[in-house]
């Protein structure tokens, strides 16, 4: 049996609306994956920094403050910087679709607009193992 | 049960005026603000034009958060989420050509609040308005910023010693001006249920009052300015429930507990905002909908302002169109609904009765549990309000999922294809204005007199006295918000929080 997929949950940026977060987070744990949460306000070196530590296969990204475009790339670079491309990013929040189609273009997996089902979240993520 | 008594009479169950609505609304009070001071200044004097009747200002991200437009760390959020105040210049850019001594307004801001507040201040005095004419809300409630929307900068003593200077100055010098809005609404719309919303909400007020009175102050002398701020959210009775009872609920712990005299303390006087995490991305005209009925809630239950959400919301900041249609849902319920004829209409109904004993009752249960605690401050400590709505907020989406709670468009009645709306977009533009702006205001200002102004700031945080004179010198040297928040970080730490799941 493989080993339960590990996953980092991050709030970036000075946002602090956590509900959706949390929430992604015990969703992940009752489907059985180990969750790291972060907290909030990182930045996106102390993400990947957490990313690399932790040894995780994901990354879900929460912003729901519309400072997406310039935070999501940042992780992005990070990863090819530190040779950790293997690690796939997921993002979350009040994301219009162009920009979706956009950061989806730049290499994430999925973005996850609102309404998605916990379903389908856990579901993408789980297919990232 | 309790008979449900008289509108205007205590415990005031059925509303603090006898007449309620029949001599006067509430204030149609639109919370907005995006880009740049200039561009929030020219929509409240739209919003002011098109029949509104006071203003509610919203700061962008980094502000609320103490950092100014140029700082790194603001990079991407300028003015996304609200207008951005760096210094006393932006803050009298934003009411340019507005008389602060007539209009009342409301600040949404926590951790910086009086930073903010002394900007104010000396904006209103540069007007010449007489501070006694001042009115307004300060939103200012940090215990929720630890407990739900977590805004905060510094560790809650050190915080809350911020918000009792504001509520001691506000009694001396600002009479009609609300230092602080007590708040529930973001409590739900962390996932709380409505009696946690109650319960904690004023459990916070209790902590406020027990601060103040520590300082010195009476009941009498502060009460009378204390104001709350509920969520107006989707099930109809229990809301107007959740706004009897925490009237009643209110009025009997002031007296219960610090012997207020003065009926004007008992009176809990609220704003309400609808649910902004009951609108969905899905079908978003739906949104209208549950506004009006949520608004139509907030009334019934006497509140004393309303904000209603425009229904782009789940999308973006809100379009002009879709701000305007939102204001009119109030004009119409106002005005054509005829709700406004008679206070407290549900008064005596066997139901909404009953919901307003039961909520009573739980409310009451959570607040002796933390006064068991020792106060809202260790329960925070101990991370208990955040883990009782995170249970509650899981709960909730579980169900959703489940389809055993309905949310129309989203797990029921979906359409294949989704109508577009037009939305409002903010480019990076407002934050390289904003970092012009800075930049040109700090080679203009004396250097010398801003580090003078920030070491007096230090060295009275360091001490006991009142922090608004100092806080109130150096935005008029025009100290940043940044400069300030970090000599008072200096001083009192910051706090980050455990993070839990």
């Amino acid at each position: 049996m493989k080993p339960p997929i590990r996953v980092l949950v991050a709030k970036p940026g000075l946002d602090g609306h956590d509900r959706g977060a949390r929430v992604i987070a015990r969703a992940l744990r009752d489907a059985g994956m180990e969750v790291i949460y972060t907290g909030l306000r990182q930045t996106p070196e102390m993400i990947v920094n957490a990313a690399l530590q932790e040894d995780v296969r994901v990354i879900g990204l929460s912003i729901l403050s519309g400072a997406h475009n310039v935070i999501v790339p940042k992780v992005l670079e990070l990863l090819r910087e530190k040779e950790m491309s293997d690690v796939k990013v997921v993002v979350g929040g009040i994301i219009p679709d162009e920009d979706a189609r956009e950061l989806e273009r730049q290499g994430v997996v999925k973005v996850f607009q609102p309404g998605a089902p916990l379903e389908s979240i856990v579901n993408i993520i789980a297919a990232c193992a | 049960m309790l008979t449900p008594g008289q509108p205007g009479t205590f415990p005031y169950t059925r509303g603090i005026h006898e007449t309620m609505y029949q001599k006067r609304l509430w204030t149609m009070r639109q919370f907005s603000g995006f880009s740049t001071p200039e561009e929030t200044n020219a929509r409240y004097r739209y919003l002011l034009a098109q029949g509104q009747t006071g203003l509610s200002v919203a700061f962008d991200l980094p502000t609320l958060m103490g950092y100014d437009s140029d700082d790194p760390i603001s990079e991407g959020e300028v003015g996304k989420c609200g207008a951005p105040v760096s210094s006393l210049e932006d803050m009298e850019t934003l009411f340019e050509g507005i008389p602060l001594a007539e209009v009342s307004v409301s600040m949404t801001i926590n951790s910086p609040a009086a930073v903010i507040w002394a900007m104010y201040l000396a904006a209103a005095e540069k007007q010449g308005a007489d501070p006694a004419r001042l009115s307004g809300t300060l939103q200012n409630d940090i215990l929720k910023e630890y407990i739900a929307q977590k805004e905060f900068l510094y560790p809650p003593r050190p915080s809350m010693r911020l918000v009792t200077d504001t509520i001691e100055y506000a009694t001396r010098y600002t009479p009609r001006f609300n230092p602080i809005s007590i708040s529930g609404y973001h409590i739900r719309e962390a996932g709380s249920t409505a009696a946690q919303e109650l319960a904690f909400t004023l459990r916070d007020g209790i902590e406020y009052a027990d601060w103040a009175i520590e300082r010195g102050l009476h009941i009498d002398d502060f009460a009378p300015r204390l104001s709350f701020f509920f969520n107006a959210h989707n099930d109809f009775f229990e809301e107007i429930a959740k706004y009897r009872a925490a009237r009643r609920l209110w009025a009997l712990l002031v007296s219960e507990r610090y012997g207020a005299k003065d009926e004007r303390s008992l009176k809990l006087r609220f704003h309400a905002q609808t649910a902004g995490c009951s609108l969905t991305w899905q079908q978003p005209y739906n949104n209208v909908v549950r506004t009006a009925v949520q608004a139509m809630a907030a009334v019934l239950g006497g509140t004393q302002s309303l904000h209603t959400n425009s229904l782009d919301e789940a999308l973006a900041l809100p379009s002009e169109a879709a701000a305007t249609l939102a204001l009119r849902t109030q004009q119409v319920i106002a005005y054509e609904s005829g709700v406004v004829a008679v206070p407290d209409p549900f008064g005596g109904s066997h139901y909404v009765e009953q919901l307003t004993d039961e909520l009573e009752a739980k409310a009451r249960e959570y607040i002796a549990k933390i006064d068991g605690m020792g106060g809202m401050i260790p329960a925070i400590e101990q991370s208990y309000p955040q883990l009782e709505i995170a249970n509650a907020s899981y709960a909730f989406q579980k169900k959703v999922e489940a389809g055993d709670a309905v949310v129309v468009g989203v797990n029921r009645f979906r359409n294949e294809t989704e109508v577009p709306v037009a939305t409002l977009r903010i480019g990076e533009e407002a934050g390289r204005a904003q970092v012009a702006k800075l930049k040109s205001l700090r080679s203009r200002r004396n250097a010398a007199a801003v580090a003078h102004c920030l070491d007096e700031l230090r060295e009275a945080a360091r001490g006991a006295d009142n922090l608004m004179v100092p806080l109130t010198n150096a935005v008029r040297a025009y100290a940043t918000l940044g400069e300030v928040c970090s000599a008072l970080r200096d001083v009192f730490g910051a706090w980050t929080e455990r993070p839990v799941i």
